[in-house]
């Protein structure tokens, strides 16, 4: 066990947990954000998927350890009143179907258009590729992600 | 106004006033054929000394609170439903606000979901609560304005009398309508006259679900919660020994149980227990047999060939048929297991308190899980309380109760509240898949290239009755053989997204393209004619409307334009299934050689669409659900263990796969019929039937990508 002191959605948290612990587990187990979710827990589905000093990151195989001073925002931290461009087209294009990867694949559009504002079909195509979603979203998701960077 | 105060014969709904003064409505499910209605006392409220369903509630202040009974995975009924109860209450959507209901035997008589039947079945409940709530409304105005109840209108939450130029919000009427008798029977609206029904409400817990609130069962938690994860062993094999001293050692494990036949270690987060899990060392030895994919294959192979079968269905003489045929045609069709693969694993609160149980969590079938918590512990049903969350998918996989099981298991023994967690591995070896089904079609046909006799004969492993043999083409064709052979298998099985369908739909749509290709007939004109003899001179019974499946067919051809574009190589499906007709056509283009698969359309016959929004979704949602196994995804066993065991060797559909899909509903003026999986069975039979189309190579095994007949194929997914 060791001590780390974590930088999550603008607040300080120190937690004791081994330092191979996911961040994904320190997030959901011991900082009660539970907005980031466990799916495959292999960095292959993206439910899990946050940002560490703005780069979207597999949080499931991102040891605490390696996180150090880095600013990590989690879905709960991407705006505070749940506004963010993104959350407003999600909403606005009724993306979700159960909604368990939505918070994923909304923190992997956040980061991407972050990156890239102006991005092609194709650009974002590439970038949600990354996630999946069991329930078929994705046409929605492409559709929102295209409004999103229209309103940002 | 005597119809209000008239007696009634049963018991359907009830009103209360409460000390706050609002209006409780509920109905009872029991006996809403002949419906009455009753003004409890606050006090039979609060101590429920009478069953009493709180399923619609108006306050002073006009808010509008509907509980929705049926478990939320996605088919988006926490919208739809209360859509259908605001509808004839005329209420204001915006003032609406929709709370799960938990578990509750007395007031719900269907509180699962499965099988697309929500809605058809609580339709004509659903508006009769509402409208039964609005006339109450409206006659306590009456009262209060002293004015006919005739001359007065509701629109949006707001009653008016334009004579008097009184208006009002409910709240305000909903003292005085709380004191009067409801009516034996109420006037439904015209659906002409719908305004909330039929527009795309949004999903009604869409901020919790974007901003990431705790909604789902993985996310629940309560102080001094443990949390668990179970080893559980390969198929047809049990414990001989356990070692588990590794395991207790890893820091933050507390204990490791062993109940049944599984192995749990518990502890106070869940990583350590994911570390631990992996070094328990359990020996395990045969319990009965213990099953590869290549003994499946032979036993397929066997059973196929003679397998002792039950007939399902035989019309005129089958025998002659084939012996006078002129020409026969015979395939053969296979599928794997799968798995449901809902992208919250399997989890369940579970805490026993002597001869009490709590349980919350995600699940299809809430009564199921309180039934089998009871039977587990020897405790009456009603000692158990089922909360239910928001579940992140289903699939038919939570219809299962085995992790309710294991979670009260493990309480029971530690004797404390723990949560069970399921990894992804665990997802995919514990069990309950969709069941490995084998096909043989045979068809004979006659000089003119029609259909005089059709077998079909389907193997499956633990699958029940593999065919559905009142369906099409049944009733179209005079000599018919249906049947069906069983094979237990020590792998476990369960319903999965449109059970059996969502694999014979594919094999039979396939096998009457292929017919249909080999006596030189167009495939759409080809089930035209089948349909048309279902229709004027049908054979035997017939499990479906042959005028809404024409209907369906008919209208995909002309908005695919089926067959005027020679660039564009067409497949054509056509499937009935929960109640609704859905057909699709996919479309391939060639590109340089390569053939490219642009688009589906799809059309459906649901009866009347509830909300766009969520009708799209399931249709699309079932086509990508339908393409993505159809195409990629496969479950192998060896020593009875599956060998894909994460999403790295499990392949599911990603979003740069799926092609454009067009949506059309045909409003043939029926109430709403089943929708979270009809879209997905016809969806393997189009894609394989393009395919042959653009490339003369037939697809009989799936997935498709693991066919030699595809393995010079390079499909690419095209959207424009």
């Amino acid at each position: 066990m060791a001590s780390f002191n974590l930088k999550v959605n603008g607040k300080s948290f120190q937690v004791e947990v081994d330092d191979d612990t996911p961040l994904l587990w320190v997030l959901r187990d011991h900082l009660g954000l539970v907005g980031t979710k466990f799916s495959c827990g292999i960095a292959q589905c993206g439910a899990c998927t946050v940002h560490i000093n703005g780069n979207p990151t597999f949080s499931c195989v991102t040891p605490v350890s390696s996180v150090g001073n880095s600013e990590v925002t989690t879905i709960e931290g991407l705006s505070e009143n749940g506004d963010h461009p993104v959350q407003e087209a999600w909403k606005e294009v009724d993306v979700a179907q159960c909604g368990y990867c939505q918070g994923g694949q909304i923190m992997q559009a956040a980061a991407f258009l972050k990156q890239n504002p102006n991005p092609s079909m194709e650009e974002i195509d590439n970038a949600m590729n990354r996630n999946i979603c069991r329930c078929g979203t994705y046409h929605k998701i492409r559709e929102a992600v295209a409004l999103a960077a229209k309103n940002m | 106004m005597k119809t209000i105060t008239r007696e009634s014969r049963r018991d359907f709904l009830k009103i209360a006033s409460t000390t706050a003064g609002g209006l409780f409505i509920g109905f009872n499910w029991f006996s809403c054929d002949s419906p009455k209605m009753e003004v409890l006392s606050t006090e039979e409220v609060l101590s429920q000394a009478k069953p009493f369903n709180a399923y619609l509630s108006i306050s002073p202040s006009g808010d509008v609170v509907i509980y929705s009974p049926n478990p939320e995975l996605g088919q988006n009924i926490k919208t739809s439903f209360p859509m259908v109860v605001a509808e004839e209450l005329d209420a204001d959507w915006g003032k609406v606000r929709v709370l799960q209901a938990n578990l509750d035997t007395e007031k719900y008589d269907r509180q699962l979901t499965g099988g697309s039947g929500a809605m058809p079945h609580s339709w004509e409940r659903l508006r009769k609560a509402g409208a039964t709530a609005k006339y109450l409304l409206v006659a306590a105005a009456a009262k209060m304005w002293n004015v006919p109840a005739e001359e007065i209108t509701v629109e949006n939450g707001i009653i008016s009398h334009s004579g008097s130029k009184k208006s009002g919000h409910f709240g305000e009427f909903v003292a005085e309508a709380a004191q009067m008798q409801a009516p034996e029977d109420v006037q439904l609206k015209d659906k002409k006259d719908f305004k909330i029904i039929g527009t795309p409400i949004k999903n009604v817990d869409a901020d919790e679900i974007y901003t990431g609130k705790p909604l789902f069962g993985l996310d629940f938690y309560r102080e001094g919660m443990m949390h668990a994860m179970v080893q559980r062993p390969p198929f047809g094999m049990k414990i001989k020994s356990i070692d588990d001293a590794a395991a207790r050692a890893v820091t933050g494990v507390s204990d490791v149980v062993q109940f049944e036949n599984s192995v749990a270690v518990v502890g106070n987060s869940t990583w350590p227990l994911l570390k631990a899990k992996k070094l328990l060392k359990i020996e395990y030895e045969a319990e009965s047999t213990v099953e590869s994919t290549a003994d499946h294959d032979r036993i397929f192979k066997e059973l196929m060939a003679n397998g002792k079968s039950e007939v399902k269905r035989q019309d005129g003489d089958i025998k002659s048929a084939f012996q006078k045929a002129s020409k026969i045609v015979t395939a053969e069709y296979q599928c794997p297991f799968l798995a449901h693969s809902p992208m919250e694993p399997e989890n369940f609160f579970a805490h026993v308190k002597g001869d009490r149980c709590e349980l919350i969590g995600p699940t299809q079938t809430p009564d199921r899980a309180r039934q089998t918590a009871a039977s587990i512990l020897g405790i009456p049903a009603e000692n158990v309380t089922v909360e239910i969350t928001r579940l992140g998918g289903g699939f038919g996989r939570r219809l299962r109760a085995d992790y309710v099981e294991e979670a009260v298991h493990i309480s029971k023994a530690i004797n404390a509240p723990v949560k069970v967690t399921w990894s992804r591995e665990d997802e995919l070896t514990g069990g309950a898949y969709r069941p490995a089904v084998r096909y043989r079609f045979e068809a004979a046909l006659d000089e003119n290239g029609s259909m005089i006799g059709y077998k079909l004969r389907g193997v499956g492993m633990n699958a029940g009755n593999t065919t559905r043999e009142h369906n099409f083409p049944s009733g179209a064709v005079d000599n018919l053989l249906i049947e069906t052979v069983n094979y237990g298998s020590s792998i476990t099985t369960n319903a999965w997204r449109a059970p059996i369908t969502n694999f014979l739909a594919y094999a039979e749509q396939s096998f009457l393209d292929e017919v249909a290709l080999e006596v030189g007939k167009d495939p759409v004109a080809f089930r035209l004619e089948l349909l048309d003899r279902a229709k004027n001179n049908p054979v035997g019974q017939l499990g479906y409307d042959v005028d809404r499946m024409i209907g369906v067919v008919k209208t995909a051809a002309e908005k695919a334009n089926w067959g005027k574009n020679p660039d564009v190589k067409q497949g054509f499906s056509v499937y009935f299934s929960h109640r609704s007709y859905v057909a699709q056509v996919a479309d391939i283009e060639m590109q340089g050689g390569t053939p490219a698969l642009k688009k589906i359309t799809a059309v459906t016959d649901c009866g009347m669409v509830v909300n766009p929004t969520g009708a799209n979704h399931q249709v699309r949602g079932g086509i990508v659900d339908g393409m993505g196994h159809a195409m990629y995804t496969n479950l192998t066993f060896e020593n009875g263990l599956p060998k894909q065991r994460n999403y790295d060797s499990y392949r599911l559909i990603r979003l740069k796969e799926v092609p454009e899909i067009e949506t059309h509903f045909i409003d043939s003026g029926y109430d709403p019929t089943g929708l979270g999986e009809p879209a997905l069975p016809p969806t393997g039979g189009a894609i394989a039937n393009a395919i042959f189309a653009a490339t003369g190579r037939r697809l009989r095994s799936q997935p498709f990508i693991e066919q030699k007949e595809f393995s010079d194929i390079k499909l690419e997914i095209r959207r424009s």
